[in-house]
């Protein structure tokens, strides 16, 4: 057999029917679904007549819209409340497992599956959700599908599929100190562009990659999307086993052995080819800011807001004029120096534990900037709420002037009352910085959690580098 | 689904990069249970001024493309979140085809799955649309997607490449759940398959492990 990448190899084992001029139909392991994108497609499996062909495959939970406080009260936006209804009939109708506001595990539905151990090495893990990239740190295929795709899976438990071209983003040497995987992808899709991605699936690889936690990796592999790319990966390894053993949906005892016997053969093997491969060197990699409208427009905290007319190609430049125009930001403003009114540590890309504990790390013994009008820290899950609890984290946010709440997307989306006003500025540790993600006419500034804890201190942004009591916390 | 065989319609340019889901629909609304109805909600945060009145400025109201059903654009196109709201909005709106470099992945499949075209084009060919447009006032393309062509009756006169299977779902509006259930012999032998390796492959998720997440 020919040298394979880990995708291929996946891929492979996945194909259930082939044939010449079609797209291959592919087998999917684990059904994510959650409230926003799948109503549609059970009424779509009801009027056909048809019924979810692997319940035991296919998990739910509520994350999109739900309230982070007060959650003992009736949730009062309509829409949602419809759409948590649905889901929750839709579940028991057809024998899901719904993870709903009450539950101790609910959560992102990306943080929870890996929590669960529900992400596995070598399965093909799907949701609809663009994020679904986030997976694929344990060295799964997992991607993002519409809402017809969803239906399609919950009918077939198979996807048709067009194979991907494969992309290794090697990231050699050391992230310096402060420099954390958010800064490392960041510094990835400025270099390549929101569109550098498309049509591939990227491998993650290199020393830096090895380095990382597996929260970090998440953190890597979540933002996959943001370069364009459906699905990013990192070949599991003993960092990727020890994270997993013991959870509840993780093979036990002798079963453990024999599903890491073939975790380990699922890596790419070596003289295999991609498509593209581009390389970085963390050690010249800074703590990253976005000053744009999507996360390619990003810089190093040292740098400065670009100008437009430095920009050669005439849509980039008008472009670059009209996401300045939004982001309210004069060209050559030093990043440093751009003011903030709000702080939000939460989202798929960096509410997990060790976030929290970084961004924890910062703020003991200080206080966040009086011009501030909120800072808020959203745990992942619930799970990770607990937790935090426990290593009093809690306590640190707070008396630094942080709310603290229960775990969804929140402001990540600002689906739920927790909305960035129009206007105002904010330092966020989620995924995009697209026009009106996080409010209507909001400002989003995509950066670290340690960068964000420090912005919230300052009250505006700063080279976390220069703080090294808050930077040996790593 | 609405089969899509050859389209002439009315084109109008959205002159921007790697325009966002985020933007084709915002997500104050994605809270409803239907997949019709959202075209009042298409571009909505370009559309509308503040105070709901149309923005003169946004090219979906200006007099001359009403009753468009052809977007032209730039490189990127629904780029971002999965929602197929936004496939949704484009087509109850009226749009048939839409003309431009390249695409998000996941929005590029959505748009099949729903009988709207996204067409491939070069750089250049995507230039020279605009150019067209913008100069004469009424500009009309044919879409032919039996063909693969673009034209216009001035000339103007592009292949473009669709890949076989999705041309022919999109010609007859096939129901790709129809397609893949008459290989229900083959799934369930590969589920029988891989069974012996359930732990391996997830095949059978640990019964335990699920009561004790229902009784969180
Ligand atoms: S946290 Fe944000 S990016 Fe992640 S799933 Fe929720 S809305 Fe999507």
């Amino acid at each position: 057999m020919p040298a394979r990448t880990m995708y291929e190899k996946i891929w492979d084992a996945h194909v259930v029917v082939e044939k010449a001029g079609e797209p291959s139909l592919i087998y999917i392991d684990r059904h994510l679904i959650h409230e926003v994108t799948s109503p549609q497609a059970f009424s779509g499996l009801k009027a056909a007549g048809r019924r979810v062909r692997r319940p035991d495959l296919t998990f739910a939970v509520m994350d999109h819209s739900v309230p982070t406080k007060d959650r003992h009260l009736p949730v009062l936006d309509a829409g949602a409340a419809a759409q948590f209804e649905a889901l929750a009939r839709n579940c028991r109708e057809h024998g899901i497992l719904l993870l709903d506001m009450k539950s101790r595990h609910q959560g992102i539905v990306h943080i929870i599956g890996p929590e669960l151990g529900l992400t596995q090495p070598g399965l093909v893990i799907v949701c609809g959700d663009s994020h679904t990239s986030t997976h694929g740190a344990f060295g799964a295929l997992a991607f993002g599908i519409g809402t017809s795709e969803v239906e399609h899976v919950l009918a077939t438990q198979c996807l048709a599929q067009f194979r991907s071209k494969t992309m290794r983003v090697q990231i050699n040497g050391r992230r310096p100190p402060g420099v954390t995987a958010k800064d490392l992808i960041l510094a990835v899709i400025g270099r390549i562009g929101t569109g550098g991605g498309t049509g591939h699936v990227i491998e993650y690889a290199g020393a830096a990659i090895r380095a990382l936690s597996m929260e970090g990796r998440m953190t890597v592999c979540n933002m996959s999307i943001e370069a364009g790319a459906r699905a990013g990966m990192v070949a599991p390894d003993d960092t990727t086993f020890a994270y997993l053993e013991g959870r509840p949906f993780v093979p036990r005892g002798k079963d453990f052995q024999v599903a890491v016997d073939y975790w380990k053969s699922l890596a790419t093997d070596p003289g295999a080819r991609y498509d593209r491969v581009v390389e970085l060197d963390a050690g010249h990699i800074a703590p990253q800011v976005t000053w744009g409208t999507n996360p390619g427009m990003v810089a190093d905290v040292t740098g400065r807001v670009p100008d437009p007319a430095c920009f050669a190609d005439p849509v980039e430049r008008r472009t670059a004029e009209r996401a300045l125009e939004y982001m309210g930001l004069e060209p050559g403003t030093p990043i440093e120096e751009i003011p903030l009114d709000r702080v939000f540590i939460g989202s798929c890309t960096n509410s997990r534990l060790e976030d929290l504990r970084l961004a924890a790390r910062v703020l003991e013994g200080k206080r966040i900037a009086p011009r501030l009008k909120q800072a808020l820290v959203v745990p992942g899950s619930m799970a990770v709420k607990a937790q935090a609890e426990q290593e009093g984290l809690d306590k640190i946010f707070r008396a630094a002037g942080f709310e603290w709440r229960d775990a969804g997307c929140s402001m990540c989306i600002a689906m739920n009352a927790d909305v960035l006003p129009s206007g105002e500025r904010c330092a966020s540790t989620s995924n995009r910085n697209f026009e009106g993600r996080q409010g209507k006419g909001g400002r989003t500034h995509l950066v670290s959690p340690l960068m964000a804890a420090a912005a919230a201190v300052e009250g505006h942004f700063v080279d976390i580098r220069k703080w090294p009591e808050a930077v040996a916390a790593e | 689904m609405r089969a899509f065989h050859t389209h002439t319609g009315l084109v109008v340019p959205l002159d921007r990069v790697n325009v966002d889901t985020d933007q084709i629909v915002p997500k104050q609304f994605l809270k409803l249970l239907t997949k019709d109805g959202y075209g009042p909600f298409l571009f909505y945060d370009w559309r509308y001024l503040p105070g709901g009145q149309p923005n003169p400025e946004f090219p979906l109201n200006a007099r001359r493309y009403q009753g468009a059903s052809v977007l032209v654009t730039r490189a990127n196109f629904g780029c971002g979140s999965s929602r197929e709201h936004a496939p949704w909005a484009l087509v109850d709106f009226g749009f048939r085809a839409i003309l431009a470099p390249s695409y998000g992945d996941i929005f590029y499949s959505n748009c099949f799955q729903n009988g709207l075209l996204p067409v491939i084009l070069g750089e250049e060919q995507v230039e020279e649309v605009f150019r067209r447009t913008l100069a004469r006032e009424g500009y009309r393309l044919t879409v032919d997607l039996a063909a693969q062509r673009i034209s216009d009756d001035a000339g103007l006169d592009y292949r473009f490449e669709v890949d076989p299977f999705r041309r022919e779902c999109l010609m007859n509006g096939w129901d790709e759940i129809g397609l893949t259930l008459r290989y229900e012999d083959r799934i369930a032998a590969y589920e029988r398959e891989r069974r012996p390796a359930a732990p391996l492959y997830g095949g059978e998720v640990d019964a335990a492990a699920r009561r004790e997440a229902e009784t969180g």
